[in-house]
């Protein structure tokens, strides 16, 4: 009696196994590393059932931030990548790793705060706005601090601004590292009431969460790009360049475009992205 | 506190529902640590019993190097494994980053020490004048380790079940191997941390309360078998 339980259990643990397996076998997959912004916002989620029935194969959709999502693709763990930081996009490519960087849509970073705006950063520039809560250094603000793309160009404001960003990191303890991803990072912001820079994509789809208000939004240096890079089969051997290449010409394809422009009307009453169909914006 | 009771109806209403996205994660996590706990399992029962048998130099140490695996932390095992089979390291030929097979012998590696531990623990546990009846009525190695492990079967199975407990409820390697992919590596552990970064502490809160469920349903099927 006690033998039949525990075979019929093993055998049901073995045909769960089964199962799972089974899942993940027989389709092509194609593996997506995608900066935490996009995937947070849920564009991913939204187009990824369009192109697997179009081309019958499953996405993998890896979540991390640009850099942990470029040691991906340099590593050749991935097929293609999605990412914003157009500097080591282009140094992703230039030394082998990724075959062509297409833009295929962009929006804003912003800075945001709480609302009764202690450091008086309201309407100013970026720089100006940066200077502004490093000066008065008692109001926290929180980095995403994990090499992330976000991560990339709140270094470059800094730098903008005329400040050494090692010197920034260790200024006081008004500067917090997050090391999360950029949805952590906005709620701990929150808690904390300090501010961030942030994309306006995720702040969008987190704002209900959040005591959070846009403080900064004109700037040059705001532009934030999303572009696609497929991993150079040479890296990665099990690439599937083909396909990958699908996903390139499936994002820039205009019926994709369309619904990339028009992604979070409904939910939070204006765009999240802008689509640019594999041109670089001009800001 | 009105969080905490939100969850706990979402969670309720997760499970009456059979909610399909729920149901599929809670189904992958099982049937993923059930597959390392099955195959840890077969591992250590022999390997134990060759431990516990057997007088060789250097046992006391090889036992406490065991015990100190103990703690051996997910994200260490995970970042070693990501490393051994990402396609830069040694192993990368597979192909199977980002699977829930690499997954599984993530956690395989993760819990056999502990199961091993117990399991040779339970075993010094058991009266020595059993062996040894064994033995003087002629019983063979095997059967003198059967004889013994059924004995310490108390012990043994509580082992198991803290293996499995580990198995199940880790985030750090399956996170950084399977990369919580939905549909695919997704695992209620995931799930919540994924769902906690999103700020959906309802959900977040409700999945831990299924996953405490699925380890209650599971403790109670093994105490059944333990009692016969």
């Amino acid at each position: 009696m006690k033998k039949k339980i525990i075979f019929v259990i093993l055998a049901g643990l073995l045909l769960l196994s089964l199962v799972v397996s089974a899942a993940g076998c027989g389709q092509p997959r194609l593996k997506v590393a995608t900066t935490t912004s996009l995937y947070d916002s849920g564009l991913w989620d939204y187009l990824a059932p369009f192109f697997e029935e179009e081309y019958g194969v499953k996405l993998d959709i890896i979540y991390a931030g640009t850099g942990i999502a470029l040691e991906y693709g340099m590593r050749g763990d991935v097929d293609i990548i999605a990412v914003h930081s157009k500097s080591r996009e282009e140094q992703f490519v230039a030394e082998g790793y990724g075959v062509e960087r297409v833009p295929f849509a962009y929006n804003y970073f912003l800075i945001v705060g709480p609302a009764d705006d202690p450091a008086g950063i309201k309407d100013m520039n970026p720089e100006d706005a940066f200077r502004a809560i490093y000066q008065a250094a008692g109001n926290r603000f929180i980095s995403r601090g994990d090499d992330s793309g976000t991560h990339g160009k709140e270094k470059a404001i800094w730098a903008s601004a005329g400040y050494d960003y090692e010197a920034v990191k260790t200024a006081g303890q008004w500067y917090v590292e997050a090391a999360r991803g950029m949805g952590p990072t906005l709620l701990m912001a929150s808690e904390m009431d300090g501010y961030t820079l942030t994309d306006i994509g995720t702040f969008l789809s987190y704002k209900s969460e959040l005591e959070l208000v846009p403080l900064v939004e004109e700037g040059a240096i705001l532009l934030n790009v999303y572009s696609a890079i497929a991993v150079n089969p040479e890296i990665n051997p099990s690439t599937d360049i083909e396909m990958a290449n699908n996903l390139i010409a499936f994002l820039t394809s205009s019926q994709i475009q369309e619904l990339i422009g028009n992604y979070g009307v409904e939910q939070y009453g204006e765009p999240l992205f802008t689509p640019c169909a594999g041109a670089e914006p001009e800001s | 506190m009105t969080e905490l009771w939100e969850a706990l109806v979402t969670a309720v209403k997760l499970i009456i529902s059979l909610d399909p996205e729920v149901m599929q994660i809670a189904g992958r996590s099982l049937a993923i640590s059930a597959t390392s706990s099955v195959i840890a399992a077969l591992l250590c029962l022999p390997l134990g019993s060759v431990i516990h048998f057997n007088r060789f130099p250097g046992k006391r140490t090889l036992i406490n190097i065991i015990q100190t695996l103990f703690s051996l932390p997910t994200v260490a095992v995970g970042l070693f494994v990501f490393v051994i089979f990402s396609n830069a390291g040694p192993l990368g030929g597979f192909g199977i980053l980002f699977s829930p097979t690499v997954m599984v012998i993530g956690q395989v590696i993760l819990i056999s020490p502990i199961m091993l531990g117990l399991i040779i623990s339970a075993l010094s546990a058991t009266d020595k004048a059993i062996t040894d009846t064994a033995v003087s009525l002629g019983a063979s190695g095997f059967q003198m380790a059967a004889v013994t492990l059924r004995e310490a079967r108390f012990g043994v199975l509580a082992g198991l079940i803290m293996g499995f407990g580990r198995a199940i409820s880790e985030v750090g390697l399956s996170l950084m191997v399977g990369g919580n992919i939905r549909g695919y590596t997704r695992t209620i552990t995931t799930a919540i941390s994924l769902e906690t970064s999103k700020g959906d502490l309802e959900l977040a809160l409700a999945l831990g309360i299924i996953l405490i469920f699925i380890a209650l349903v599971i403790n109670i099927g093994l105490n059944r078998i333990q009692q016969r």
